[in-house]
């Protein structure tokens, strides 16, 4: 199994992006997210890991306030995105959200073409002066998402009418396209057979060095392959956080070491 | 004998039956209910159904056809020469129904004898006083030939009502007789009465079916008479409408199908930005608080009866129109208008256009939002290019359903729109629709021969199909919506 | 794959501080607050169209249950109203209405000497037509109830006349008085002056709820008696006929029902009804059940008929929806211990689903009762003034229905009228009001989430 294998990598220290402090998320009066505080780097991938309903999702959803769409939900602390408080009372999400990207844990792509689905982000946020300039930024971002040699000659076809891996892909270019810095993904490859996974993670190693990625997962083989920092959660708290190769060799939790050697989860 | 007595005798019999049956069972098992194939009371409901369903069905029966028997035999007592100019068989025959049904009252109230009834000859007795006085009006004096075939008429009820009596107690026993003597322990009670349950359960569900055949059937026979004394094309394609009781009136649809339109269009256009909003505010913005109060009222709006919607055109939105906007601009004199009539029926549809559009936005899936809204877009971003989009063949359904109610929607418009079948822009002026025509052609003294009585069937056929087929077409293009979610 | 790195972003658009908003993000959340401001105007209009219309209705006719009563003290001639002196009821049937007009003519005129009221270019027969012309009538019936009132000087409270009653309620003033043939200032002036003396007063009148209605001259008359019977009368054939023919076709349709050709019309076809407009029932009605079975014209039966048609499909959908709430689980349950499909059904599922039966029903019901147009169709726009006998044999007589009568007195000339039909629909949906109400409550009380 290879797939265990813990890539060499030379860890520079880079510019931090996001830091979260004493972090706190409340449901109702179920308190899902307990004292976080996390930095995540620039030009890095960040995995997020744990069982099912440890929070990461939420804390994900915090970072370009995703969370706010839902009424009970309430975040307390501190999550700076270049030295700015996210909840401050003066940022508009909107903004926010052009700069934190997100892609999704099933495929959404909206009902139009995919032209439109790729060019919608651009338009909302007036990124592009005219049309010519607007075709550059669709294939730019077609070949980021590197789906534009499997679509180039039907852009205009909806892009629903694509397969799972595709879709996702599709979705990757979109969130691509508004040139956010930091990109968050959900569970990306969860709706996805092994192949299209395989080229969902090859597109998250390239990603990296344009953007800040932080991937939540479930599967800890995917975070091993394709992070360089890994977080692991376990029932609201981060237990564990530090170097994917330190993480998955060494834990220095043992909750950390149960899951990673199959004990809980 | 009365027909409550024959059916409450049935049923009676029907009672005797099922506890019958129920002993005979436990008999046949020694009573011991365990030894029996089903429990006692399904034995007991076999001889009860046994006993009431043929015979019931047999009296429905003879209730159609014995009317079109003596009519029949009756028809022959009447010779040509006694239907007067201008009239046909049909109206003889309805005072020769009349007649009888006097004579009964007079035999009933014992104003006569049943003898009597059966012999008096117009010869020597004025009928006609003589009914008046026991309270039936006849329209003219009564003909020998009528009055003999009326009293034949009694006659052929009398005895055919007692063949009946006869046929249905008789099929009843049979019926009794029948399930008494086949209960037996090892018979299968319980099969048999569930396959009746079942087949009545059947006949119910087929009762839509038969509405349906119903309404096209009348509509369709009542419009071929229509069509056999007026040209369709005429109907279809003339643009006046005036009807005129004694002939030679100008009966074209297309005046009340402007009208119905014009006034839809205005509904829709007060409804559907109204609807839509409300129902885009009430699923994306308002809090749960803000949801409970405010869903609730407007959907008060679709559980107000249509004829107050109308007295509130009438003595509320017509007059005010007028007041403040039709006179002033010099646009007309009517409350009763096209606006008037169209803003209150929007009023009415908002409800309906809400609570659709609400359904199928809430079918857009979450995940689409959650694409849109971390992209960064705003919400109404959201809504305008992601959600409405994503739904948008289900409103147009929605939209659609609501005009076919616009066009079918009868006590506003009555109260509202005014009589006059005007092709004209203005929507200040009174004009009317297909609904209100079919209302004023139809009440009041009616004559089923004429072609502006017989006029209404041809417009409610006109409005059912096209009714109908807005429907059909809104139905599936809902229903192709949510499978596309499913 | 080299795309990724082929174009490296070396500028990001989003320049600038998170803390301060960009112009098109103003300009974005500007249109964003207009948009929503949309919505809630929309929400707004139409809960005001609510209000306006409720509240329209109850300022018109509110006042229909307040009633102007005149009190006179009527000497009832033995002379005129008996002539033999026996007491005979038949001899007192003999003497028609007008018989008993000149007793009140007689009464006001003593009423007026008594008070001393004097009114310049007021005639006798002026004064006297302050009473309704319903007066000898509500007269007539007393006496023949009470024989031995004959002779005697009795006070009545009669209804006074519409347009008195009007200017109590101030639809009716001395300037509109002047251009009115029906009614005078001096009148008027009359009525104030017994106002102030106290034999004309405003109550509630429980004749508006009870009465027939009456003709087109005598709006004060006119009651809801005949229509409420009616809509009732029609509300039980309706509850008869449609809740257990839906229960049994729901039951087929939700439970035995194979996939086929004939099940797919049958599902077709209830919700296509259930958007035919109501008048096509009305067709329906008079030629199936009028011209074809010739049922009575007006009668609640064919009205219960044709209204049982339109809210099957309501009550069908209803316990249709109710049945599949029931968990398969509970069949199961059922079948696993050796009952029939039927026993199932009957024992288990359908008093689970009893609840939203019940609910869909009296919906259903309320949607009957509030129907007019079919009901103008056959017939029941007739005027109306006997009550219906006893069911059964009731529901075969003439009747009206709540908002038919609405609809009739719409169509009168009298103003007074419209204060009637609005009065009616204040008591049309009060019914309402009541049978949604114990529909929520049966709601909210029984429903079970599985």
């Amino acid at each position: 199994m290879n797939d265990m294998r813990i890539v060499e990598r030379t860890v520079d220290t880079k510019e931090i992006k996001i830091s979260a402090r004493n972090c706190q998320v409340y449901y109702g009066d179920t308190h899902a997210i307990k004292d976080v505080d996390v930095d995540i780097e620039d030009k890095t991938v960040t995995a997020f890991i744990g069982p099912s309903g440890c929070g990461k999702s939420t804390f994900l959803r915090c970072l370009n306030r995703m969370n706010d769409t839902i009424d009970i939900c309430r975040v307390e602390g501190e999550i700076l995105l270049d030295g700015e408080d996210i909840y401050d009372t003066q940022v508009d999400p909107v903004q926010l959200r052009a700069k934190v990207g997100m892609v999704f844990q099933k495929p959404n792509p909206f009902p139009k073409s995919i032209y439109d689905n790729i060019a919608y982000g651009p338009r909302i946020h007036g990124l592009a002066k005219n049309k010519a300039d607007l075709d550059e930024i669709v294939e730019k971002s077609l070949r980021r998402g590197a789906i534009w040699n499997e679509v180039k000659d039907r852009l205009h076809s909806p892009g629903t009418g694509l397969s799972g891996g595709q879709q996702q892909r599709l979705c990757i270019a979109r969130a691509v396209a508004t040139e956010p810095e930091v990109l968050l993904m959900d569970e990306p490859c969860s709706a996805l057979d092994p192949i299209a996974t395989a080229q969902v993670e090859e597109l998250i190693d390239e990603l990296r060095s344009n953007y800040s990625v932080v991937i939540v997962t479930h599967s800890m083989q995917q975070a091993a392959r394709v992070s360089q920092k890994t977080a692991f959660f376990h029932l609201g708290n981060l237990v564990e956080f530090g170097e994917t190769g330190h993480i998955f060799t060494n834990p220095s939790d043992p909750r950390t070491e149960s899951y990673i050697t199959g004990r809980i989860g | 004998m009365p027909v409550l007595w024959l059916v409450l005798i049935v049923i009676a019999l029907g009672v005797v039956g099922f506890f019958a049956g129920r002993q005979r069972a436990l008999a046949s098992a020694g009573g011991d209910a365990r030894d029996l194939h089903s429990l006692p009371n399904y034995y007991g409901a076999n001889v009860f159904l046994f006993v009431v369903i043929p015979s019931l069905l047999m009296l429905l029966m003879w209730a159609l056809i014995q009317p079109i028997v003596i009519e029949n035999q009756v028809e022959g007592l009447i010779p040509e020469s006694a239907i007067a100019e201008g009239s046909s068989l049909g109206l003889v025959m309805s005072d020769v129904r009349r007649v009888a049904d006097g004579l009964d009252a007079a035999v009933a109230q014992g104003a006569m004898t049943a003898e009597r009834a059966s012999s008096i000859r117009t010869e020597f007795t004025d009928v006609r006083d003589r009914l008046g006085a026991v309270g039936v009006a006849l329209g003219s004096d009564v003909g020998s030939e009528v009055l003999r075939a009326a009293q034949r008429y009694r006659a052929l009820s009398g005895t055919y009502g007692w063949m009946k009596t006869i046929a249905v107690l008789g099929l009843a026993l049979a019926g009794f007789a029948y399930a008494f003597v086949s209960t037996n322990k090892t018979f299968r009670a319980r099969n048999t009465v569930e396959a009746v349950l079942k087949a009545l359960l059947i006949l119910a569900s087929s009762i839509a079916i038969l509405t349906t055949l119903g309404i096209v059937l009348s509509m369709l026979f009542e419009a071929r008479n229509f069509f056999a004394q007026y040209s369709w094309t005429e109907f279809f394609f003339g643009s006046t409408w005036s009807p005129n009781f004694r002939g030679g009136s100008e009966l074209g649809i297309l005046p009340l199908l402007w009208g119905t339109l014009y006034i839809s269009f205005i509904a829709l256009l007060v409804a559907v930005p109204i609807g839509l909003f409300a129902a885009i505010y009430m699923s994306e913005y308002a809090g749960p608080r803000m949801r409970a109060v405010a869903k609730p009222l407007i959907e008060i709006l679709a559980g107000i009866p249509t004829i107050v919607y109308g007295l509130f055109a009438l003595i509320t939105v017509g007059p005010m129109l007028r007041d403040y906007f039709a006179q002033p601009l010099g646009l007309g004199e009517s409350s009763a208008s096209v606006a008037t009539a169209g803003i209150v029926m929007g009023i009415m549809l908002i409800p309906f256009v809400s609570s659709l559009s609400d359904d199928i936005i809430n079918a857009v899936p979450q995940s689409m939002r959650d694409g849109s809204l971390g992209l960064g877009a705003t919400k109404s971003e959201t809504i305008k290019q992601v959600v409405v989009p994503a739904a948008l063949p289900g409103i147009v359904g929605a939209v659609l359903l609501a005009a076919s109610r616009a066009i079918g929607e009868t006590m506003i418009v009555v109260l509202g729109a005014g009589a006059a079948a005007k092709m004209s822009l203005n929507p200040f002026e009174a004009m009317t629709t297909v609904t209100v025509k079919i209302v004023s052609q139809l009440t009041g003294d009616t004559d089923f021969a004429s072609p502006e009585t017989l006029v209404a069937f041809a417009l409610g056929l006109t409005l059912f199909v096209i009714t109908l087929g807005l429907n059909i077409v809104a139905l599936i293009i809902v229903r192709k919506y949510r499978e596309q979610y499913e | 794959m080299t795309d990724a790195t082929a174009n490296p972003s070396s500028t990001s658009p989003h320049s600038g501080s998170l803390l301060e908003q960009d112009p098109l993000t103003k300009k974005r959340n500007a249109s964003e607050a207009r948009f929503k401001a949309y919505g809630l105007i929309a929400v707004c209009l139409g809960i005001l169209a609510l209000v306006v219309l409720v509240v329209s209705i109850l300022n018109n006719g509110l006042g229909s249950f307040q009633q102007t009563f005149i009190r006179l003290d009527v000497e009832l001639t033995e002379a005129k109203l008996d002539k033999n002196g026996n007491r005979l009821l038949a001899d007192i049937k003999k003497v028609s209405t007008f018989g008993y007009a000149p007793l009140i003519k007689t009464a006001m005129e003593k009423k007026l000497d008594d008070l001393g009221i004097e009114i310049e270019g007021l005639s006798e027969k002026d004064a006297a037509a302050l009473i309704s012309k319903d007066g000898p009538a509500q007269m007539r019936n007393r006496v023949i109830a009470d024989p031995d009132l004959i002779g005697q000087t009795v006070s009545f409270d009669f209804l006074a006349n519409g347009r008195v009653d009007g200017y109590l309620k101030g639809r009716v003033s001395m300037e509109s008085a002047e251009l009115d043939s029906n009614i005078s200032p001096q009148q008027l002036m009359l009525a104030d002056a017994l106002r102030e003396e106290g034999s004309l007063i405003k109550r509630f009148n429980w004749g508006f709820i009870t009465a027939p209605d009456a003709s087109e001259n005598r709006p004060e008359a006119s009651g809801l008696g005949v229509a409420i019977l009616g809509s009732l009368y029609m509300m039980i054939v309706v509850l008869l006929l449609a809740l257990p023919i839906g229960v049994a076709s729901s039951i087929y349709l939700e439970e035995f029902a194979p996939t086929n050709r004939l099940t797919d019309l049958i599902e077709v076809n209830i919700s296509n009804l259930a958007a035919v407009p109501s008048i096509v029932f009305g067709i329906l009605g008079l030629a199936i059940f009028i011209n074809f079975a010739g049922l009575p014209q007006s009668a609640p039966i064919v009205g219960g008929l044709v209204l049982t048609l339109m809210t099957l499909p309501t009550i069908i959908i209803a316990t249709r929806a109710s049945l599949k709430a029931v968990p398969p689980s509970i069949r199961d349950a059922a079948l696993g211990v050796g009952a029939s499909k039927m026993q199932s059904v009957f024992h288990h599922v359908l008093p689970l689903a009893a609840p939203g039966i019940l609910t869909g029903t009296i919906i259903g019901l309320a949607q009957a009762l509030g129907e007019t147009a079919p009901l103008l169709l056959i017939g029941m726009v007739a005027f109306v003034r006997e009550y219906p006998d006893a069911p059964p044999e009731g529901f075969f007589d003439p009747a009206s229905a709540l908002p038919v009568q609405v609809y009739n007195w719409t169509q009168r000339a009298d103003p007074a009228f419209v204060e009637r039909a609005s009065g009616a629909i204040i008591v049309l949906l009060i019914f309402l009001v009541i049978m949604n109400a114990i529909a929520i409550t049966l709601r909210r009380r029984f429903e079970r989430r599985w």
